[in-house]
């Protein structure tokens, strides 16, 4: 990267540790962390919404729905949710096939499974074989984005059916009183009210969702726990910056990260607190009530 | 091939007997399940294992928390942070590496005349060195559990105690300890089933799966990238980790019961599931 660097094997000390830590794959290395990043604020979003909308349709008066509802919130109770990952992933990528293939060639009339192989028509690849590499990888990420998305909106429409569920029921019947229908008790009263409710339960998924982001190296995407397994191994003399097996040092590092992460989400969340159970009837609010 | 047969070859395919090597092709339903089924013995043994000694370190961490000398309090913050702060994921990759850069012919301890020579291959093995990362992160859990149980013991019990002149140990004995336990025994149930999730982490990081002895999740993984179907494998390790979870929280309740049995039945605590993923 820079013109010192031309010739690792001269350097020693600080200067060969500069040019190391400045190579292509470190640098590669660092944007893997933007990669976590960029998972994160994908998926707290989209996870909130599939959680809300199963939350609402575990309140719903019509029998099916609730069912659906409450069978998506129940569904990451029992089973580890690794399991989850590793099966939507797949299930996914063959549904989204399946789907293209019956579109596209509705004349194939070979199987798609053959004994142990699942083989769909050349056009209903994703992404088609031909697709740039990075088409590939960012297909992958997709795939982790919303699987991630599916596990942990069922834990949010776990915390907000909680949540709905604990405002109290006078709040509600005072909306209703003044002859608001039920949709308008529900926009006006219901989802203002309950968010003070589901802030523990939700900063305690974030807390929780930092933590599972390492797993994307399971679902195959280049993340940081793959460049610090590939970075970190040992180098033998025929690489331009030969070193032992330093893995231990690079989990090191990815360790303080995540402590920085979980540390810095503390901060703000207690904050993001204090600010909600401002005039609120709770004991929260009561004591900063007190203190004002 | 009968299933029962099936059955006699690899049910205890994960811890050695029986069959060495895993089927190829022609999987059947009951190769599925057999095998998955064999890979639980290692969930059970990591789940039971690392809670029962966690349990342990758990009340010795909570009470250091809890205390008011410096040099106790500040080491059990920072263990719990560390260890409730990162991902068990990268715990686990972070001891294997440690692990495998102790010395393969073992580290030499000199005890002035004689020269003790420890063994020390056996930790980067998924058995021992899984299991106390395992151990390790149980413990935290469970110590900020019980120490938020401890901070909530009502006044009136240690009043009580002053009351009838029990001090220190005794005090602690059969005053504070039983309340704190039966404060956290809902919380502490979730711990415990969510640890048994965990569990199936283990053959996913550093620690390699010898001779191809995992755990359940390792062997539906095995199927299903072998029969490139995962519609059948992942659901048999769901059924099992189901039958799991509800005999643990059965179990777990059997205790809460014989915690809260001096209590009015109307106001005994119930276990409830809280939702809580990856560690």
């Amino acid at each position: 990267m820079f013109s010192a660097c031309a010739d690792p094997s001269g350097l020693d000390g600080l200067a060969w540790l500069g040019c190391y830590l400045t190579t292509g794959k470190h640098i590669d290395f660092y944007w893997s962390f933007l990669t976590v990043l960029i998972l994160l604020a994908i998926t707290a979003p989209v996870a909130l919404a599939f959680g809300f909308c199963g939350a609402v349709a575990a309140r719903s008066p019509v029998l099916p729905l609730r069912l659906v509802g409450k069978g998506y919130a129940a569904m990451v109770r029992g089973i580890p949710d690794i399991v989850f990952f590793l099966f939507f992933v797949i299930a996914l990528d063959q549904g989204l096939e399946w789907m293209l293939h019956q579109a596209r060639c509705p004349d194939w009339t070979d199987p798609i499974r053959q004994g142990l192989e699942f083989r769909v028509c050349p056009e209903a690849k994703i992404p088609s074989g031909d697709a740039a590499q990075v088409w590939h990888r960012l297909y992958g990420f997709g795939l982790a984005a919303v699987t991630f998305s599916i596990v942990f909106g069922a834990f949010a429409a776990n915390v907000l059916y909680g949540a709905m569920q604990a405002v109290p029921r006078a709040q509600l019947e005072t909306g209703e009183s003044f002859g608001m229908s039920p949709r308008q008790v529900f926009h006006r009263i219901l989802v203002p009210q309950m968010w003070v409710f589901a802030l523990p339960g939700l900063s305690n998924l974030w807390m929780i969702l930092i933590k599972a982001t390492p797993l994307l190296f399971l679902l195959g995407v280049q993340d940081i726990v793959y460049w610090a397994r590939e970075l970190g191994g040992s180098k033998t003399s025929a690489f331009a910056y030969p070193h032992p097996d330093w893995r231990l040092y690079y989990f090191l590092g990815l360790l303080v990260f995540y402590l920085c992460m979980t540390r810095l989400s503390e901060v703000v969340l207690g904050r993001l607190t204090q600010r909600l159970t401002r005039g609120q009837a709770t004991l929260a609010g009561d004591a900063r009530r007190k203190v004002v | 091939m009968s299933c029962l047969q099936i059955i006699g070859d690899y049910a205890f395919r994960s811890i050695g007997y029986g069959e060495r090597l895993l089927p190829r092709s022609d999987f059947t339903l009951c190769h599925q399940a057999t095998l998955i089924g064999s890979g639980l013995i290692w969930n059970i043994y990591f789940g039971v294992l690392a809670l029962t000694a966690g349990f342990f370190l758990a009340n010795a961490v909570a009470l250091a928390k809890a205390s008011r000398s410096r040099w106790l309090r500040k080491p059990a913050e920072w263990f719990i942070f560390l260890f409730r702060g990162s991902p068990l994921f990268i715990q686990f990759f972070l001891f294997y590496e440690a692990f495998a850069l102790l010395p393969k012919a073992g580290l030499d301890i000199p005890l002035g005349l004689v020269t003790l020579t420890v063994d020390t291959g056996w930790l980067t093995r998924a058995w021992a060195g899984a299991l106390i990362v395992l151990f390790l992160n149980t413990a935290a859990y469970s110590a900020e559990i019980f120490y938020g149980a401890l901070q909530s013991v009502p006044r009136g019990d240690i009043d009580a105690a002053d009351a009838f002149g029990l001090t220190g140990w005794a005090r602690f004995r059969r005053v504070l300890w039983p309340t704190m336990m039966r404060l956290a025994w809902p919380a502490y149930t979730n711990e415990a089933i969510f640890l048994f999730h965990a569990t199936t982490l283990v053959f996913f990081s550093g620690f390699p799966a010898f001779q191809q002895r995992g755990d359940a999740l390792y062997y539906a993984n095995y199927l299903a990238d072998k029969t490139f179907n995962p519609f059948i494998p992942y659901p048999i390790v769901a059924v099992y980790f189901i039958l799991l979870t509800l005999l643990l929280t059965w179990a777990f309740g059997r205790v809460n019961t014989r915690l809260n049995r001096h209590l009015p039945s109307n106001i005994r605590s119930r276990i409830r599931l809280r939702p809580q993923l990856i560690r």
